[in-house]
């Protein structure tokens, strides 16, 4: 296991996670996951399906609570944190979904406005400015804007919704399965957007994916998720001579090695 | 083999009554999760921020857009409720009670239980429909990372709109309702329209109508609640999508029909 970049004594650490467990019942998802998130780098979780990438996601987000462990973010306690602080932190956060998670009720302008607006209390005007500006960086008309999110395809909704994660400049954003039912040149046109949209904010990003394309074009880091437990971390370089063979087998997209010995 | 039938022969009730008892503790976690639920749902009704677009939205779509169904629920009720009082008070000369049976029968009991039950169907229904997509396809969540509280933005308006907008539907409802007994008192029956209008003045009082719109309200609180309720906790996929929206449903009209003979009592009794 290589843990070189990722020593979480280091002040340079956005996210760390100690000891991470969530369990439903008696399915335990995370069993003591730790992970480093090095301030201003792209880390991509990969790991195949079930294995916990959501739920360790969604237990940073606070969108569910871990069962113990800790998530500090920039220094500060996550687990079992207040409503006060919890929204002190989602203010810190951008999300894109993996199926855009659009509102279907509102125009794509208002989609992309609606953390400006709702949750900053911007004024309108001023929201559409940013949103059209935001619409447009990601490769959109500005005619779309009027448009509800039905009238879209699925490549312009994933730019619409990251669009959205990125109009309030968040400082960690986050990526789920991003590139998850587009066709490759949608797929690679959404991780370079990614990637320029991390670079202008600065910001951190944490991503899960199974796309090696995608792992390839926006980690600076990668992570391998194997049981709810992060079996290997090291820079995206190493991930070809990774020394571990669950992710010599994942890379490659072998049927037969340790990762299904164990699921069998 | 005589321990074995022993064993089995014990086991066999203690399997009952396990089964019994974890069925009551789970009805037990299912009314604390929706008591909770409601709970933090009221509170959000009162705590700021506020989001008036989303109120109004749901008053036009709760209240607006139910009234032509509660409208021809009344109608139609207040017209079978006259032909029907008339068949049966005709056999005891009691022809002259008609107008009061309707009016009182409309703003006591069906105006406000049948507007509850048809708002059930169609707005509670659609809540959990919209609620439980929206949990299914992570808007719920990604409200959440915009630094939004779903609570204030998605339940508080549909509560306040339903529990604001039932008691005006039936008012509106009672006027259509004895509106109906009226036309087809005077016009199938053969009444005097100013001895029927005359009737229908002496016997009605403001209790009446007043309990009918508490009830109203009440329902309209229960259909919002039951609805968003089931919505917000909707399973996975489109078959958690469908439970929720039954579940919606059945559940707000078993609890109109319970809260209807509780408000009953509590008034006139």
């Amino acid at each position: 296991m290589n843990n070189e970049s990722t020593n979480n004594k280091s002040p340079n650490n956005k996210i760390v996670l100690s000891n991470v467990s969530k369990s439903f019942g008696n399915n335990h998802v995370l069993n003591g996951l730790s992970l480093n998130v090095p301030t201003g780098k792209s880390m991509v979780v990969i790991g195949g399906s079930g294995t916990g990438k959501s739920v360790m996601l969604k237990c940073i987000l606070g969108l569910l609570d871990a069962d113990s462990g800790s998530i500090l973010i920039d220094g500060k306690e996550s687990v079992g944190s207040d409503t006060k602080t919890r929204s002190k932190f989602m203010k810190k956060f951008g999300m894109l979904f993996q199926g855009g998670a659009l509102f279907d009720s509102l125009r794509i302008w208002e989609n992309v406005a609606f953390g400006l607006v709702h949750g900053q209390g911007m004024n309108k005007k001023q929201a559409r400015e940013i949103a059209i500006e935001k619409i447009r960086a990601v490769g959109l008309s500005p005619d779309v804007a009027e448009l509800f999110p039905a009238e879209m395809s699925g490549g312009m909704q994933k730019r619409v919704s990251l669009a959205r994660a990125v109009a309030t400049a968040p400082e960690i954003i986050f990526f789920d399965e991003p590139t998850t039912g587009l066709d490759p040149i949608m797929a690679d046109v959404i991780n370079d957007l990614i990637v320029d949209q991390v670079k202008d904010l600065g910001a951190t990003a944490l991503s899960i994916t199974h796309d090696m394309a995608s792992v390839r074009k926006i980690a600076d880091y990668v992570a391998m998720i194997f049981e709810g437990r992060i079996i290997w971390t090291g820079p995206v370089e190493d991930l070809d001579h990774s020394g571990s063979e669950y992710v010599e087998q994942f890379i490659h997209g072998r049927a037969d090695g340790p990762v299904t010995r164990s699921v069998a | 083999m005589k321990t074995i039938q022993t064993n089995s022969l014990i086991e066999a009730p203690l399997d009952f009554f396990n089964k019994i008892g974890a069925t009551f503790l789970n009805f037990l976690a299912a009314v604390g999760r929706l008591v909770n639920f409601m709970i933090h749902s009221v509170k959000h009704c009162f705590l700021p921020p506020f989001y008036p677009s989303q109120l109004i939205r749901q008053l036009t779509d709760i209240g607006y857009y139910s009234l032509p169904v509660v409208g021809m629920t009344a109608l139609f009720t207040g017209m079978v409720l006259a032909l029907q009082s008339y068949t049966g008070f005709t056999r005891f000369n009691a022809e002259s009670a008609i107008a009061g049976v309707v009016v009182l029968s409309i703003t006591r009991e069906l105006s406000p239980v049948l507007a509850g039950l048809m708002v059930a169907g169609r707005v509670g229904a659609a809540i959990a429909a919209e609620i439980g997509t929206m949990r299914v396809t992570e808007q719920i969540d990604a409200l959440r990372t915009l630094s939004v509280n779903p609570y204030k933005y998605l339940i508080a308006p549909r509560v306040l709109a339903a529990t604001f907008m039932l008691p005006i539907l039936v008012l509106i409802g009672d006027i259509i309702g004895v509106y109906g007994g009226y036309v087809v008192s005077i016009h199938s029956l053969g009444f005097s329209a100013g001895s029927y209008l005359t009737q229908t003045w002496d016997i009605i009082t403001r209790m009446d109508v007043v309990s009918g719109l508490w009830k109203a309200a009440v329902f309209g609180f229960i259909v919002s609640i039951m609805g968003c309720y089931h919505g917000f906790n909707s399973a996975r996929g489109a078959q958690g999508v469908g439970a929720a929206t039954t579940n919606a449903v059945v559940s707000s009209s078993i609890l109109i029909l319970i809260f209807n003979y509780l408000l009953t009592q509590i008034f006139f009794s």
